[in-house]
């Protein structure tokens, strides 16, 4: 429990956060929070030699409206996205699944962006930022460039981030009139992590299902699409028989891990469960 | 009455009893605010740091071992092995043979050839920060030649097995039987079967648990000339002293073991550590206080662990449902070594098994195993808590093969309140109470037949989410314990605790307890106990306790003991003040002794109003002792030793009720209901926070908690990640109540709290489950219910199974049968 040595630095703009992560070499790691950094650092899973604390970096907090898009800075705590009025006005799926997240002292430190660029398929916000269609901002060296969420989950805890390159911001729409999200999380404790959970976004549209979007939590080395299954509601009346059975398919393309929490084909059929459960209450049913 | 005219006259209304009030406790304002001096905070001159390197493998020869390299490291002091201590560590102590051949293989403090647990010392670093210690580890080279690994009790009592020792010629350490027939407290077991009418036989599996204490085990060693003091988070100071210098060869006299505040146990600090030895030969070797505090990781690793028994269990009855024989099996998993009550732990247990029912015939038999895991010794109940979940399943399952409803199956053959003392099978006296007026209570707190009206509903609406209800009737046996019995069961020690009261000049109370406290409340409900006996403020009654140098003697706080029988000895001593008091007190005024009154904290002359003297005016009297009777001490201090001559018996009735989400396996407590009759209360305040602690862990036993290791022996639930403690967010509402019938083994009437809401919860929680699903197939669900294996046994049969692979200890496809093993049908 005590980390390996290490050198440490604090810098507060973007601009000092490239210039020591460039300057840390290999083994530099970006501190954002620590929410999962600290720990393996303690157990020496991990062991950098120099840390690069976001935390001083101002202008990587907060929340902003951008047209029909929430730039959600990368830097801002699960503590303050609970507390900030756009989200609670146009990114109620975030916030619901920010609300499950760890416990309250960890949810001061931990921040949005970290979860994000940890990219551990466990965690909540990875399925709820693919859900969304988020949009991550990445700065590095050479300027800035833009990645789709579908691009920047590569790999179990690995992302589209290069060498030398920061997560700035998030890109999310605006869910306004007509949308209905639910953050449907299946755990054993209220504090540990997902089992497997779902994050759905539905657009009702005259009594029909206009637009579905569903991520999963936990299925896969990555968070993913229930794509069969958002395929299946579009247009459909809303009932519990459409979306039951359209829920079915959720499972569809996953390829889950075996665990002490769960098997796989466990891990499957929660998926059908969970999805069926998030749709519903997204619709209001 | 004429008493208005001297408000002093002895018809004064003596203050409210102090016995029975509410009282928040004393200790927390530090302990809460943190001012307080845990072990870790010590820091003394010139002290050292111990870091442990611990063995990555769970049976191996040390083939290599090169600690050259850290040595070099940074402010690293010295690096020690095992062979530098092969002469000297000794055996870490076993007090408790059960039998007169078991077999103990010794216990090293660290590894000197060969490892036989992952987590096993193997080299220690000493340095001037914990750190430079932590990081010099890095830096020793060792290897190890694989033994093959024992991990799974069924297949090591198995003839052929790998042992986990060499030297030994099984893997079984004894085999305990208490037999009622051969006792002669009951009749022929094996004829009560023969002779049934109805039997059901299970197999039970208490899975291992971690004890998880809040603050991490910590140790410090101060060497002064030939002397030592340490300072450890114990439950056991005063056991730890005779055993740390009985290994050591340091003479007790010259060692000194505090205990300060400690910041929970759950007998999993009821041990003499590896690291309490190392502790003390590297500060004899190196002249140097020392110190050593655990991680987490270490914690989860090293420390012992609890439960972990396969219980076969068979019960014999007539058709009408009453009970006429019962027989136990039992593995009881050891681990790798015996620690202080490893082999003791199941044998204490055994004479619980009868529980409240008039079985008139009673067999039981253990052999305890070795395996490659961390040793296992006591946990919250100890042995009771593994006989209460086998009776109450199994009653449970007598229940549905009679077609009866569990809790009349209960009511025929529970002892009745008119049969106390009770003499049980196991050949126990139960002392009182009245299991009947506890149900009732019980069922009337948890609105049992609404919940029961909304079962069937959502039984015959098959909806997806079931409801079922479990009782546990329980009882236990608290108050360790009278000192001969335990010398009948070959246990290393008495069970008598000490107190003793010092009336300081100013009329203020100094209480010594031999009893040690580790967040029960000691220093609160013992101050009210002395406010009341002596008739002094609350408020001026201190504490002391927990260092072998202010309290000599004592043997500490487990087994629900504290009150029963620390609480009772200061009871003792404060009679004897008073009494040593009324003499002086008759002299001061000029009376005969026989004469005099005492309550209310003032002596009074029978039959002479105005007439008085408070004692603690004699104490300052007695102080100055200008003036006292001839032939007497000048001093009202005293001190008592409480042997008591029965253990007490606390029941209980607790109701689960359950919701279980067919569709996920998701299970949840809808509400729970208890009534615990623990006898005379102290203090309701620390007997409700006992209770609901105490319903904590032994739900966290149902639900949630499982120390597993994989097929090479690896700890995988090495964190809190893994290894889940339920917090408070997880736990249902607890509705609680009490009935009240005195203990009658000691003056207080206690009867014992500490360990009542873990042991009684358990199986109640997995009746509950079982209630909730068993129309749907299900027999029964492996603890903990996690939610596959509640959705595998709904949907696919069996006990839900697996949690992990082949090999561990959490794989559930292994079945001893009498034939041998075979598996399980995946």
């Amino acid at each position: 429990m005590i980390p390996a040595p290490f050198a440490y630095t604090r810098p507060s703009t973007i601009e000092e956060a490239l210039q020591a992560i460039a300057d840390g070499g290999e083994d530099v790691k970006v501190l954002a929070g620590g929410q999962s950094l600290i720990p393996v650092m303690r157990l020496r899973l991990a062991a950098p030699e120099t840390l690069v604390d976001l935390t001083r970096v101002a202008e990587l907090r907060g929340v902003r409206e951008d047209g029909d898009m929430l730039v959600i800075g990368a830097m801002t705590t699960h503590a303050d996205v609970l507390t900030d009025p756009l989200l609670a006005q146009y990114g109620q799926l975030i916030v619901q699944a920010t609300e499950t997240v760890a416990d309250r002292q960890v949810r001061r430190r931990g921040t949005f962006g970290g979860a994000l660029a940890h990219a551990d398929p466990a965690g909540d916000l990875p399925a709820v930022a693919l859900a969304l269609d988020a949009e991550f901002v990445l700065a590095g060296p050479g300027g800035r460039r833009t990645v789709p969420a579908t691009d920047f989950f590569v790999d179990y805890l690995t992302t589209a981030l290069d060498e030398g390159e920061l997560l700035v911001e998030i890109r999310v729409p605006k869910l306004g009139e007509g949308w209905g999200v639910r953050y449907e999380k299946f755990n054993r404790v209220a504090q540990a992590w997902s089992i497997v959970a779902v994050a759905a976004a539905v657009r009702r549209e005259d009594g029909r299902i206009a637009e579905a979007r569903i991520g999963l939590t936990n299925m896969g080395p990555t968070p993913l699409r229930a794509s069969a299954t958002e395929a299946a509601l579009v247009g459909v009346d809303v009932s519990m028989e459409t979306v039951t059975a359209a829920a079915a398919q959720a499972a569809e393309g996953t390829s889950p891990s075996n665990d002490l929490n769960a098997q796989a084909d466990y891990r499957q059929h929660l998926a059908q469960v969970l999805t069926r459960r998030a749709v519903a209450a997204a619709v209001g049913l | 009455m004429t008493a208005v005219e001297d408000p002093t006259s002895a018809v004064d209304l003596p203050p409210a009893k102090e016995v029975g009030q509410a009282r928040r406790r004393k200790e927390d304002a530090r302990l809460i605010t943190g001012k307080t001096t845990w072990t870790d905070n010590m820091v003394l001159p010139g002290m050292l740091h111990l870091a442990v390197l611990r063995s990555p493998v769970a049976h191996g020869r040390i083939t290599h071992l090169d600690v050259s390299a850290a040595k070099e490291r940074p402010n690293v002091v010295a690096v020690y092995t095992g062979a530098d201590f092969a002469e000297e560590q000794g055996s870490l102590p076993c007090a408790w043979p059960v039998t007169p051949e078991m077999v103990n293989p010794g216990h090293p403090s660290i590894a000197v050839e060969q490892v036989n647990h992952v987590g096993e010392a193997v080299a220690i670093v000493v340095a001037r920060s914990r750190t430079a210690a932590a990081d010099a580890l890095e830096a020793i080279d060792v290897d190890y030649e694989p033994l093959p690994v024992v991990l799974d009790m069924e297949q090591a009592v198995q003839e052929g097995s790998p042992l986990v020792h060499d030297h030994t010629s099984s893997n079984t350490s004894y085999h305990f039987v208490f037999d009622a027939g051969e006792a002669g407290t009951g009749g022929d077991t094996e004829q009560a079967f023969a002779d049934a009418e109805v039997t059901v036989s299970r197999r039970f599996v208490q899975q291992r648990l971690i004890p998880a204490f809040m603050e991490p085990r910590s140790v410090v060693v101060q060497p002064s000339g030939d002397s030592y003091t340490m300072w450890s988070a114990t439950q056991i100071p005063h056991i730890l002293r005779v055993m740390a210098a009985m290994v050591t060869g340091i003479p007790e006299h010259k060692l000194r073991v505090i205990a300060p505040d400690v910041g929970g146990g759950f007998g999993g600090k009821l041990q003499v550590n590896p690291e309490e030895i190392l502790c003390l030969l590297i500060a004899r070797r190196l002249g140097k206080p020392v110190k050593w505090t655990e991680t987490r990781g270490e914690s989860l690793m090293t420390a012992h662990h609890g439960r972990d028994q396969v219980q076969f269990i068979d019960v014999a009855a007539d058709r009408d449902g009453t009970v006429r024989g019962l027989r136990v099996r039992l593995l009881a998993d050891m681990g790798a070594y015996l620690r202080l009550i490893t082999p003791g732990v199941p044998a204490l247990g055994a004479f619980m098994f009868p529980g409240i029912y008039k079985f008139p015939a009673y067999r039981f038999e253990c052999d305890g195993v070795f395996t490659n895991k961390v040793p296992t010794d006591a946990y919250r109940g100890a042995g009771r808590p593994e006989a209460t979940f086998a009776i109450e399943r199994i009653m449970d399952e007598l229940a549905v093969e009679l077609g009866m409803d569990p809790l009349e199956l209960r009511r025929k053959n529970w002892i009745n309140t008119e049969e106390f003392p009770f003499t049980t099978v196991a050949g126990l006296e139960y002392d009182s109470g009245d299991y009947h007026q506890a149900t009732e209570q019980a069922l009337e707190l948890l609105g049992y037949d609404e919940l029961r009206a909304e079962q069937k509903r959502r039984r015959d609406s098959n909806d997806p989410v079931q409801l079922g209800i479990g009782f546990s009737t329980f009882t236990e046996m608290c108050g360790l314990a009278p000192s001969r019995v335990l010398g009948s069961l070959a246990f290393g020690a008495g069970g008598w605790e000490q107190a003793s009261i010092r009336m300081l000049p100013t009329g203020k109370v100094e209480v010594v307890t031999g009893s040690t406290p580790h967040g029960q409340g000691h220093e609160t409900a013992w101050s009210q106990i002395v406010a009341d006996e002596l008739g002094v403020p609350f408020e001026d009654v201190e504490v002391l306790h927990g260092d072998t140098a202010i309290s000599s003697r004592g043997l500490d706080t487990y087994g629900s003991r504290s009150l029963v029988v620390g609480g009772t000895a200061v009871v003792k001593a404060a009679e004897k003040v008073v009494e040593k008091a009324r003499v002086i007190a008759a002299h001061l005024l000029e009376a005969n002794a026989d004469d005099l009154e005492f309550t209310g904290g003032k002596f009074t002359v029978r039959g002479t109003p105005g007439a008085g003297v408070g004692i603690q005016e004699v104490a300052l009297a007695i102080f100055a002792a200008h003036d006292y009777p001839e032939g007497i001490e000048p001093s009202i201090d005293a001190e008592a030793t409480f042997d008591p001559e029965n253990f007490s018996f606390p029941h209980g009735t607790h109701i689960c009720a359950m919701e279980i989400d067919t569709e996920t396996g998701f299970a949840k407590i809808r509400k729970y209901a208890c009534v615990d009759d623990v006898g005379t209360i102290v203090n309701p305040l620390i007997v409700e926070g006992q209770v609901h602690g105490g319903l904590a862990q032994g739900i966290a036993q149902a639900m949630y908690e499982e120390a597993i290791y994989d097929a090479e022996g690896n700890l995988t639930t090495g964190s809190f990640v893994d290894y889940l403690v339920p917090a408070a967010s997880d736990l249902p509402h607890f509705d609680t109540g009490n009935t009240v019938h005195v203990a009658t083994s000691n003056p207080l009437g206690a009867k014992g709290v500490g360990e009542a809401g873990c042991i009684a919860s358990t199986p109640a929680v997995v009746n509950a489950a079982l209630d909730a699903v068993r129309h749907l197939g299900v027999t029964d669900i492996r603890m903990p219910l996690t939610p596959e294996r509640v959705w595998r046994a709904i949907h696919g049969g069996g006990d839900g199974g697996d949690r992990a692979a082949q090999g561990s200890n959490a794989y559930g496809g292994a079945r001893t049968t009498e034939s041998g093993i075979q598996e399980a049908q995946q």
